[in-house]
């Protein structure tokens, strides 16, 4: 996973580039694999969370999340966890800069 | 069981797990309907109940035309003091793509990269903290189909 987060006049932008197969029921039995896909990203910086999704086997192959929140500065620590149908959970921290 | 039987249920479960829990609302877990749902029209029922979204408000952006239904971006964008956001999209067997849960304070501008089997309509659905919902539908092309099709 690489995580970028960067301050500009208050507002963070941040890219995520998960890498995960993400495959969807459908396309597992079409492929003969197992189907799992992402289920849930979270970004907190500190116990704050500022980014929240839930997501389905749609979403595409290595999928790049792109968001933005307020509230944090250069120097912070974001930290960013990708949850999947199986339960397997990533995570990675960066300093917002 | 109805709906809001259901609800107390999901409330209930809530309340029983210990602080530890990372999410604030797992909309999987929440709202298991909604992610069966075949098209746009069930799965916001699923996810908002009853009422019927307003067309203005909300932004999508997306190309008109996909070259690779495999990775297709999407952007969705909105003013609006938001609760949650959910995008669907009525060409793959299930409709709902995502939803998010907006923070205290957060910015409605998510960019994200999804699969559509064939063309078709991408509707996103913005919950506003006034109870209304908002929405925005988007017909996109698609010529190389991207869900394992």
């Amino acid at each position: 996973m690489k995580v970028k987060a960067k301050e500009k006049d208050g507002i963070v932008k941040v890219k995520v580039l998960a890498k995960h197969q993400n495959i969807g029921p459908e396309e597992a039995e079409k492929k003969k694999k197992e189907a799992n896909f992402i289920t849930s990203v979270i970004a907190k910086v500190g116990d704050k969370v500022v980014y929240e999704m839930n997501g389905s086997g749609f979403m595409s192959k290595n999928p790049l999340y792109k968001f933005k929140f307020k509230g944090a500065k250069k120097g912070d620590e974001l930290e960013v966890t990708w949850t999947d149908f199986k339960g397997n959970t990533k995570s990675k921290k960066v300093k917002i800069k | 069981m109805d709906r809001r039987k259901f609800l107390g249920l999901g409330l209930a479960a809530i309340a029983l797990v210990p602080m530890t829990k990372l999410n604030a609302t797992d909309f999987r877990k929440e709202k298991p309907d909604a992610w069966k749902a075949t098209t746009p029209a069930d799965a916001i029922k699923a996810l908002y109940g009853e009422a019927k979204p307003e067309e203005k408000g909300v932004n999508i952006k997306a190309p008109k035309l996909a070259e690779n239904g495999g990775k297709i971006p999407v952007v969705v964008k909105s003013d609006i003091d938001a609760k949650s956001v959910a995008l669907f999209q009525d060409s793959n067997p299930r409709s709902l793509v995502a939803v998010w849960t907006i923070p205290e304070g957060g910015i409605v501008d998510f960019s994200v990269t999804m699969k559509m089997k064939k063309s078709g309509k991408i509707t996103a659905v913005v919950e506003g903290k006034d109870g209304k919902l908002y929405s925005k539908v988007l017909p996109i092309e698609v010529s190389k189909g991207g869900c394992g099709g």
